[in-house]
């Protein structure tokens, strides 16, 4: 049996060589994940920011149903998108099933949850902070929504953060929208679960470490720009 | 800076966009993950590929799931193993037509110990009713796949009640088969395999072949172009030079030169 630290050798030797395949593999991983998460920091933050900020009818139902959706099973969330982009559905004229595009949507319905109820969380806690400062300037209300996200900016880096791991460890949403296809929609966790259904379980390993060690970087990327940002800011 | 953010993120957007509008000519074939997982694909397709510039995708799933993809229009061809299932989607109107492509064979593989005691059975139906005769762990795919309808239809010549196993020693993994061998080995229990899979796997543990032979273990492949008629988006031309090439010398001979360990996982046998 593969040990755990043989398998993170067998990574960074797997890195080193820079297959051609498998860099395509890591490329497209990282473009169906960040272009997902992107697109659901545009809709999540002001649709967080909108819950955390204002008092309205039914405010706490909605913060609900986002905790909620949260915990979306992604198989189901890959369901609903086949259902939706099958040639029988109602997108099916589109034909975007088997795309990278189809596995950023299903990625998008995971991750937006996260990142509107995490953010609005956030900019709750900061807007208590606020309120009498803004009351006492008078700001307007779109003015307050973008000053809470602004000021709460690396806090919602992190929210940005949780949403990437979410997207980039999933597996069933697009292995059932991407169908895996080779040099397609082929992407780390469904290679993972192809060479482990094909018994090669000392490759499964390495490639998950190969992807922790990518989630590493981007971590580490993230958290260098905001290192360097706040240095900025306070200098 | 929101502004900004939609700018970056319209880029991010429009360089994904390329590769879903590549303009290279491509098929989708609904296929199993026997075909896959042996290693057969990686084989013949870059020589189809090579001969006439159509890029194949396959979508390796159980037959089951490849059938219901392909009435729902979400392939051009259909290439999986459960004949009767494959007939009844031709005779439904979803196919052109069937043909066969080639074959090879289930094996019962199990522990080296081999506690039912049916190492170098040939009838398999005997041997199933020995592995449940004894009590022993037996992991099905229970997946509705072709592996999964074969197995089926060798338990129902056996008196064992499979409803009243399940959970016990007969244990339904609803996977593929790399994964239920991948359990079955874990479990020490007996698997229903194809041959080709087994060959090709990389985790056999101390499992072996123990039953093999019997001519209920045939296992035949069929190709199948998704009716154009029932779906217009369907890429017929591109579909039916692929099922051409399939039953084609060249394409039998592609299939009957892949091997794996110096053996022959796939007997080409096309009419």
């Amino acid at each position: 049996m593969p040990g755990l630290m043989e398998a993170f050798w067998d990574a960074l030797r797997l890195i080193a060589l820079g297959d051609a395949d498998l860099w395509e593999i890591i490329g497209l991983s990282l473009r169906v994940t960040m272009t997902a998460v992107g697109l659901s920091c545009l809709i999540g933050l002001p649709l967080g920011a909108v819950v955390g900020a204002f008092r309205f009818p039914g405010r706490t139902a909605l913060s609900l149903i986002l905790n909620a959706l949260m915990g979306l099973p992604p198989v189901v969330v890959g369901l609903g998108v086949y259902l939706m982009l099958s040639a029988s559905g109602p997108l099916g004229v589109l034909q975007l099933l088997y795309t990278p595009t189809a596995m950023i949507l299903a990625q998008m319905i995971l991750v937006t949850p996260i990142v509107a109820a995490l953010t609005r969380q956030v900019v709750e806690d900061l807007n208590e902070e606020y309120a009498e400062q803004f009351a006492s300037l008078g700001v307007r209300r779109m003015e307050r929504v973008a000053a809470l996200i602004w000021d709460a900016r690396y806090s919602l880096l992190t929210v940005a953060l949780a949403g990437f791991g979410r997207a980039v460890a999933e597996v069933g949403a697009v292995l059932i929208v991407g169908g895996n296809i080779d040099h397609v929609t082929r992407v780390m966790t469904t290679t993972i679960a192809l060479e482990t259904s094909r018994g090669n379980l000392h490759l499964a390993l390495a490639l998950g470490a190969v992807l922790l060690v990518i989630a590493l970087l981007v971590n580490a990327a993230v958290m260098a720009v905001r290192h360097t940002a706040q240095k900025v800011a306070y200098a | 800076m929101i502004r900004h953010a939609v700018l970056t993120l319209g880029a991010i957007f429009a360089l994904s966009l390329p590769a879903a509008l590549a303009a290279e000519e491509f098929i989708t074939v609904q296929s199993t993950t026997s075909t896959q997982n042996s290693g057969l694909f990686d084989h013949i397709l870059p020589m189809f590929e090579a001969g006439t510039g159509i890029d194949v995708r396959v979508v390796a799933v159980g037959t089951g799931q490849a059938i219901r993809n392909a009435m729902n229009g979400d392939g051009d061809v259909l290439f999986v193993h459960a004949r009767a299932a494959e007939e009844a989607f031709v005779a439904d109107g979803f196919g052109t037509a069937r043909h066969d492509v080639m074959y090879n064979d289930f094996v019962v593989v199990g522990p080296a110990a081999d506690p039912a005691g049916v190492s170098g059975m040939r009838d398999s139906v005997a041997a199933l009713a020995q592995i449940a005769g004894a009590g022993a762990v037996f992991v099905s795919r229970g997946d509705d796949s072709g592996t999964h309808k074969a197995e089926g239809a060798l338990w129902s010549e056996t008196d064992v009640d499979l409803e009243e196993a399940s959970g016990g020693w007969y244990r339904e993994t609803g996977s593929g088969m790399g994964a239920t061998l991948n359990i079955g080995i874990g479990m020490g229990g007996y698997v229903l395999t194809d041959r080709a899979t087994w060959i090709a796997f990389g985790n056999k543990g101390s499992h072996r072949v123990l039953v093999e032979g019997d001519a209920r273990l045939f296992n035949q492949y069929g190709i199948i172009l998704v009716n154009p008629a029932v779906h217009a988006h369907v890429k017929a031309e591109a579909g039916q030079s692929f099922v051409d090439w399939i039953l084609s010398a060249e394409g039998q001979a592609a299939i009957a030169g892949y091997e794996v360990a110096g053996q022959q996982l796939f007997f080409p046998n096309a009419k």
